[in-house]
């Protein structure tokens, strides 16, 4: 009996597929119906690939099934083991092997074909677009990876002519790319790769750690585009449909953040953010005449027990204490003594686009509590007490007030309107923007230094021992 | 229409379909989003099925689609893991009973 699928079966499996992946995007729109989204999506994916495998195309299957199972283990290892705050460091990883197997699948059709003699230059145009936009997600990632893994410093990498090399760069792998889809000549194919690969490092570099929002939408966004190339060079329309869908979730996601940055895209991928001091000067003369207010423990556990409301904020400095188990003791204390508590979430805080939430979410607290910006700003007026944990640009005035400011016209949670504002904090060092933050010099705003996490239990032991 | 002309009809229109369904996304799902985009990137474990499991590949072809399917399949079954680990994080107020 022949088991094979008949080319149309296969089309219907691809179309029963695309429309599974489509629900599973759909059901992220609310926590509620997310899982279900997921497993709308392992289906899809099970069908794409239990129809090509059943498709006339596909006749080994001894190489398939061992690589297949390496990479099923790796993959299921990395995703039970890994630290929820190492969460962008997997993405940018993952990214990599997609822009990767793109380049392969690329080459590897190229061969295939040309031994066949069925190559023209549609084709090799078409596979040009999958080498190229694989190989820059590829190098692309990788440096993200080193730069979030602090392997290689998050620190803007400039130097001078850096643009007009990466032009250079670009320009000559799309006349490469020319010369290789009307010649299919093997140097230019070879050359093209590399230099794609390069300009995937070299475009990266420049872009500093905390703009990594923008790096990983951005790379998310390549990984799709490489797959809908790849989609073009197969004539498959799964590809082409599943690239499209990811290329835009991507580029969404990469528009959400630089708007919640009030940069442009441009402005992020030429990047060097950060390494500009001119302009904040002016905030900083005035701030330095100030002083800050430093404050213990006790005395915001004493604001902080008889209040109405506290809004905790949370930022990168969250993350690296690993504070997010501890705010859930604190919160679960403070509401014991009915006092509200929500947790305020600005777009770009951590290292990823929804880094906190996901950090809260492991910690157990509902995401009910769990506020964006918009939803949470009107409420800072008539909040007793704001406690900001590791964050330090997104609630900056200065975005607001000084012009001069590096970050001005940055949309802020509006922290400072509350009755008493508490950073934990390490040291003075300004946040990621170099700015000074306005908020410190405050007169309701007092500094708790020292690690996030051991202020917060800190804070929970206070609690614990206290009451009325 | 030839065959490369209907692929773009194809991936346009998929580009308005990316372009709803994701603005509709609640942002405190953003990074099970791009983990799960990640997971479904992993589709080109198709395209990596198809260049080795050709009757006619020869030994390079089938060397570089091993690669390639080992790394697809890294993303499948990774990305879709944890996204499924990072889901089952977010729960509801729990009602006091």
């Amino acid at each position: 009996m022949d088991l094979t699928l008949s080319p149309t079966a296969q089309a219907l499996a691809y179309l029963a597929s695309a429309i599974l992946f489509i629900f599973a995007l759909k059901g992220l729109t609310h926590p509620a119906t997310a899982r279900r989204g997921n497993l709308f999506g392992m289906l899809g994916m099970a069908i794409a690939i239990g129809a090509t495998l059943g498709g006339a195309e596909v006749q080994g299957y001894w190489l398939i099934g061992i690589a297949g199972v390496i990479g099923a283990v790796i993959g299921i290892v990395l995703a039970l083991r890994i630290q929820m705050t190492a969460m962008p460091q997997l993405v940018a990883a993952l990214h990599s092997f997609v822009g990767m197997a793109a380049v392969l699948v690329a080459i590897g059709t190229f061969i295939n074909r040309a031994q066949a003699g069925t190559l023209n230059s549609l084709l090799m145009g078409e596979l040009s677009a999958g080498i190229v936009i694989g190989a820059i997600t590829f190098t692309g990632s990788v440096i993200a990876f080193a730069k979030l893994q602090g392997i290689m410093s998050g620190a803007p990498i400039k130097f001078l002519g850096q643009h007009a090399l990466n032009a250079l760069i670009a320009i000559t792998t799309i006349a490469l790319a020319v010369h290789f889809a009307s010649t299919g000549s093997w140097v230019s194919l070879v050359l093209m790769t590399l230099l794609a690969f390069t300009l995937g490092g070299t475009l990266i570099i420049p872009i500093g750690g905390a703009d990594m929002p923008v790096v990983i939408s951005m790379l998310n966004s390549y990984s799709g585009w490489a797959a809908a190339a790849t989609g073009f060079t197969l004539h498959n329309n799964l590809l082409i449909i599943v690239g499209a869908l990811v290329g835009f979730s991507g580029a969404i996601l990469s528009f959400i953040m630089c708007r919640a940055m009030n940069r442009s895209i441009i402005n992020v991928i030429f990047g060097g953010f950060g390494t500009d001091s001119s302009g904040s000067g002016g905030a900083g003369a005035v701030a330095s005449e100030k002083g800050v207010k430093s404050a213990s423990v006790e005395d915001a556990v004493y604001w902080m027990e008889d209040a109405n409301r506290v809004i905790v904020v949370p930022g990168y400095g969250m993350a690296v204490a690993q504070g997010q188990h501890a705010l859930k003791d604190m919160m679960e204390l403070l509401q014991a003594r009915d006092v509200e508590v929500k947790f305020a979430i600005h777009p770009v805080a951590g290292r990823m686009p929804g880094h906190m939430n996901v950090l809260l979410a492991e910690a157990d607290i509902p995401y009910d509590q769990v506020l964006e910006m918009d939803e949470i700003n009107p409420d800072f007026p008539s909040t007793d007490v704001v406690l900001v944990v590791g964050a330090n640009d997104v609630v900056n005035p200065a975005a607001k007030e000084d012009k001069t400011s590096p970050i001005y016209g940055m949309p802020i949670l509006d922290a400072g309107k509350a009755r008493q504002v508490y950073f934990l904090k390490r040291s003075m060092r300004p946040g990621y923007s170099g700015v000074d933050n306005l908020l410190f010099y405050q007169d309701n705003t007092s500094l708790i230094f020292g690690d996030a996490k051991d202020t917060i239990e800190g804070i929970v032991s206070s609690l614990k021992g206290g009451g009325h | 229409m030839s065959e490369s002309i209907l692929a773009l009809y194809v991936f346009v229109l998929a580009c308005f379909i990316g372009y709803y369904v994701v603005w509709g996304v609640t942002p405190s799902l953003h990074t099970p989003l791009v983990a799960l985009t990640n997971a479904i990137s992993g589709i080109v474990l198709v395209g990596a099925l198809l260049v080795t499991g050709l009757d006619e590949a020869g030994i390079g072809a089938s060397l570089i689609g091993f690669i390639a399917v080992l790394l697809a399949s890294i993303n499948v079954f990774g990305g879709f893991l944890v996204t499924h680990r990072m889901l089952s994080m977010f729960k509801k107020k729990q009602k006091k009973g």
